[in-house]
């Protein structure tokens, strides 16, 4: 597949370059051009990706879109990427977020808005790159890279505890990738000075190499799911991120962590992923099941939501680990609708936010009487997240349940308890925000939903809805990269 | 390795005895000068001096690229690809110290004849540790750069701290000096020669567990140690960043560093090569403590020359890591990586003297404190450079650290780099911290910040540097193998 395609340096470029045109109108008066700059490099950014969808061969399960130029020769690191049918649909799916991300931000950003612009239309580009890169150290360049835009969009427009959040955020990320970084100069030794990751698929390694190396990369990677217990900076970043960061991070950078486990986990130490299965299942399943139990306390809302992407993307790692198709689907599926449905609960609330500034579910409560086109969006999204049949929160859960009881019953049935808690912890807010009698004077004072906030919410809806009611599309992309990847981890490294 | 040819060779030598005339003629210019003329005679002639210098120096392996090394005084003076590489990096490090520090000095009536003659002499001393192919040769240009620094630290003379700066610097200076002297004369009498290729040759065929030579080489190990800073020996790093004005922290901080890596390099690998395995634990013990104490001891600093000078200590660690794989990659991973330390560590200490105005130092990190709103366009510039230092990608402080680490995970010291990696965790707090206070806090002082066109411009040139190096590091690092391979 060497062709010359320049589609996926489109998508990380494109959106970079109008970062950086963004960055330069930072004056006062230009506050407006840089909006529309932004909206028409997002949506550039989307368009160039769109290729990726249209031209996809869903029965190729090889890396597609191939660019590989030699870019540090010294250490034989090329600029290479491609995509397959497990990273694909990230791709779209970041470039699409970033749009919503830019048109939420429109009347709300007020202070340094080039700024605050430039840093999601580069952290887009970057995210592209991760998902993109088929060098390891042109993917760990990405995945460095990305946590600079996103530690000043947390410090520079958060809320009161923003700082920590921030630095936390950075330092817990930064151990777990620098981690990997070792890792990735151990496997470039042991292949004899490579850094081309279909080569660390490929090379034979001991168990006690794979174990180390899984757990380097799992240190990594489970700090970005995240999954417990070190979630901890998950809840922290959220509540005090903006709107669009939430956004972003939940909805896009979660999904990064998972991504790894499927790039660089299974494939590269297979034996070990075996072998540390048990180990990985208990962990998402106490992901699921706590995590939900602590959602059901909070009373802030967009911790709620955080919880609650956390207890989601337990359910990912789940539905890797039990190594069978219906699972490792069912987590991509699950990965997709989440960035879907997250982004709209976060979006939601930043609806709220916007007007009462406050996030404490206390503070509302008959929203419903002043907002009804908001409670019709809220309700649906809602239901989406805890996951109701024929919107996309239920296609990936329902398929994780079902790999899981083909392994174990009480895997499945662990994780069927979320299905519960998360309707139970998402409807009660849901009832507690938009439902009963109108409880203060700031809801009462409420407007509803004007024309932009109408646009993005509906396109989420459409989204969601279409994902749940036709997800096949979906499916058959990833399906050839999924068996190939289950094939290879049944085989095994160790001979 | 070599043969020593029987010939002064002195055209060899001629961008140094340039470099010297030129001091000369600086010194009856500075003295014939009117008041009003003098600042700017000085400055061109410097800056004319070194550049012509670099010049000469790329004319000359453009015409001669395939070059391994050439001799000349007897052997005792060598030119090959590292030093040509030092020496080039070198003089433009002290050009870019000079016009940095212009607007400083001027402002505090310090920009003197004294000054550049110092600093000037000291670049001469750099350029023959470079070059030494002989233990008195070396020991010569070490002592010429060591006395030009201490004279510089203490060229406030009316500063109580800067006075105590120079003299702990002195005192340290002169024991260190001293062992290293010591250990050289160990390592005579095992081989009976002060010639770095005549040791090596004695050294890879009878000598190399000969107890004399490892005596002789921990006080050279000693030595070299307290000129590069690392722990145990780097008592006199904080204090004398911390005491000496900014411009002259900002000297020592630089282009002695990549001195000292040449410097380490002639007497570790050129000629005690063949004694790797006893110098390599002595840079790992060094290494892993520098790695710990200047990172987590920088937490704790307030004032950012501290932080940078316990910064320098850590970041001389991960140099070690490099050095101490005792392979051609894990040397020129080094001298990649000191490279782009003096890089960083000009842009950093740049910043501050940006900041630094007539009677106010912008030493402490609050003087930091919203400086995005101040100026977008420097605070960007500072969070380039900080991030660079801590090791981020996509800038070129990424590149060298992945390649040190590289050099040591080759060596077999897995739990060193997983060690480093996990103090450069801490560091990055402290680098963190900078950008936090520029872009998370409030300003607290408000004046323009003003600085003559050459000055801003060479701080965006050096700040983007790192991040245009940074996507396209393949060049340099070439470089540095490529000078590596035909040095040693």
């Amino acid at each position: 597949m060497q062709s010359s395609s320049i589609t996926l340096s489109l998508t990380i470029w494109v959106p970079i370059l109008a970062g950086v045109l963004t960055l330069f109108l930072n004056s006062e008066r230009q506050k407006d051009s840089a909006r529309w700059v932004a909206l028409i490099g997002s949506i550039l950014g989307l368009a160039v990706a769109i290729p990726l969808w249209t031209g996809f061969d869903n029965a190729s399960s090889a890396m597609q879109f191939v660019e590989r130029t030699s870019w540090v020769s010294r250490f034989n690191i090329n600029y290479a990427l491609g995509v397959d049918g497990i990273s694909m649909l990230f791709v779209l799916l970041n470039s699409f977020t970033t749009i919503l991300v830019v048109i939420a931000a429109w009347e709300v950003i007020q202070d340094k808005v080039s700024q605050y612009l430039a840093a999601f239309l580069i952290m887009s580009g970057l995210i592209n790159g991760v998902f993109a890169a088929t060098d390891a150290i042109l993917f760990y360049l990405f995945f460095e890279a990305m946590l600079i835009p996103m530690f000043l969009i947390i410090g520079v427009w958060g809320g009161p505890r923003r700082v920590y959040a921030a630095v936390k955020f950075f330092l817990y990320t930064l151990l777990g990738s620098l981690l990997m970084l070792a890792a990735l100069i151990y496997l470039y030794n042991v292949t004899n000075g490579s850094f081309d990751i279909s080569d660390y698929h490929r090379v034979p390694l001991g168990m006690t190499a794979q174990t180390l190396l899984f757990f380097a990369f799992f240190a990594s990677f489970s700090v970005k799911v995240p999954m417990w217990p070190v979630h901890t900076w998950l809840p922290d970043a959220h509540v005090e991120a903006p709107t669009g960061g939430s956004v972003i991070l939940a909805a896009i950078t979660l999904k990064i962590g998972a991504y790894g486990f499927l790039r660089f986990n299974l494939p590269i130490a297979p034996d070990a992923s075996h072998a540390l299965a048990g180990f990985m299942i208990t962990l998402s399943l106490i992901a699921v099941v706590y995590i939900g139990f602590v959602a059901l306390a909070q009373t802030d809302m967009k911790k709620l939501v955080a919880y609650s992407s956390i207890s989601h993307m337990g359910f990912v790692t789940l539905g890797f680990f039990i190594f069978n198709a219906q699972g490792m689907e069912g987590g991509l599926v699950q990965m997709v609708s989440h960035g879907f449905i997250s982004a709209a609960m976060f979006l939601c609330i930043g609806v709220l936010y916007d007007r009462v500034h406050s996030r404490e579910i206390s503070a509302y409560g008959g929203v419903v009487n002043t907002m009804p086109k908001f409670a019709f969006f809220a309700v649906l999204f809602g239901m989406a997240n805890s996951g109701l049949p024929a919107t996309s929160g239920f296609v990936g859960e329902f398929m994780v349940i079902l790999g899981a009881m083909k392994v174990n019953f009480w895997f499945a049935f662990a994780a069927a308890i979320t299905l519960i808690l998360g309707a139970a912890y998402t409807l009660w807010m849901v009832k507690r925000v938009v439902f009963g009698d109108i409880a203060n004077d700031d809801v009462r004072a409420l407007k509803d939903l004007n024309g932009r906030e109408m646009l993005f919410l509906s396109i989420l809806a459409i989204a969601v809805l279409v994902m749940g009611i036709w997800p096949q599309p979906f499916t058959d992309v990833m399906h050839s990269s999924v068996d190939a990847l289950l094939k290879h981890v049944a085989t095994g490294k160790l001979n | 390795m070599s043969v020593s040819i029987p010939n002064m060779n002195f055209l060899l030598a001629a961008p140094e005895i340039f470099l010297l005339i030129m001091t000369c003629v600086i010194m009856l210019v500075d003295l014939y000068s009117s008041a009003e003329k003098r600042e700017g005679r000085l400055l061109f002639l410097s800056i004319f001096t070194l550049l012509v210098f670099t010049m000469r120096l790329a004319v000359d392996s453009y015409y001669e690229p395939n070059v391994f090394a050439r001799y000349a005084f007897n052997g005792m003076f060598v030119v090959d690809g590292m030093a040509v590489i030092l020496k080039a990096a070198i003089a433009i490090a002290v050009a870019m110290v000079i016009i940095y520090s212009r607007a400083y000095l001027v402002a505090r009536n310090m920009f003197t004849g004294e000054f550049i003659l110092l600093i000037l002499f000291a670049t001469l001393g750099m350029m023959i540790m470079v070059s030494a192919n002989h233990f008195v040769t070396l020991y010569l240009g070490l002592e010429l750069l060591a006395l030009s620094s201490y004279a510089m630290v203490a060229l406030n003379r009316d500063s109580v701290t800067s006075s105590e700066a120079a003299m702990k610097y002195f005192i340290l200076g002169a024991l260190a000096s001293g062992l290293l002297l010591y250990g050289l004369s160990m390592v005579y009498g095992a081989t009976g020669s002060l010639d770095v290729a005549k040791v090596a040759k004695v050294i890879d065929y009878s000598r190399a567990n000969d107890p004399l030579v490892t005596f002789g080489l921990v006080f050279v190990v000693a030595g070299l140690a307290f000129k590069l800073g690392v722990v145990p020996f780097h008592m006199w790093v904080p204090d004398v960043y911390h005491g000496a004005p900014t411009p002259m922290t900002l000297f020592i901080g630089s282009a002695p560093k990549i001195a000292a890596f040449g410097f380490i390099m002639r007497i570790l690998a050129d000629s005690m090569g063949g004694a790797v395995a006893d110098w390599q634990d002595m840079l790992v013990i060094l290494a892993a403590l520098s790695l710990a104490l200047g990172n987590i001891i920088a937490i704790a600093q307030t004032n950012l020359k501290r932080m940078l000078a316990y910064s320098t200590i850590s970041h001389m660690g991960f140099l070690l890591l490099g050095i101490l794989a005792g392979t051609k990659n894990g040397y020129s991973s080094g001298m990649f990586y000191i490279i782009t330390y003096v890089l960083m560590t000009l842009a950093a200490f740049g910043m501050i003297m940006l900041l630094s105005r007539a009677g106010f130092e912008a030493d402490n990190l609050d003087d930091f404190k919203g400086l995005n709103q101040r100026s977008p366009w420097y605070a960007f510039l500072m969070l380039i450079v900080m991030f660079s230092m801590a090791g981020i990608p996509p800038f070129l402080g990424f590149w060298a650290k992945l390649a040190v680490l590289e050099g040591a995970l080759n060596a077999g010291y897995t739990w060193l780099v997983v060690f480093a990696v996990l103090m450069s965790v801490i560091g990055a707090f402290y680098y963190l911290r900078i950008v936090k206070l520029m872009y998370f806090d409030e300003p607290t002082d408000n004046s323009p910040i003003v600085a003559a066109a050459g000055f801003r411009g060479l701080l965006a040139t050096n700040a983007l540097a790192l991040l245009v190096l940074g996507l396209f590091p393949g060049l340099l690092m070439t470089a540095c193998l490529n000078a590596i391979q035909r040095s040693l």
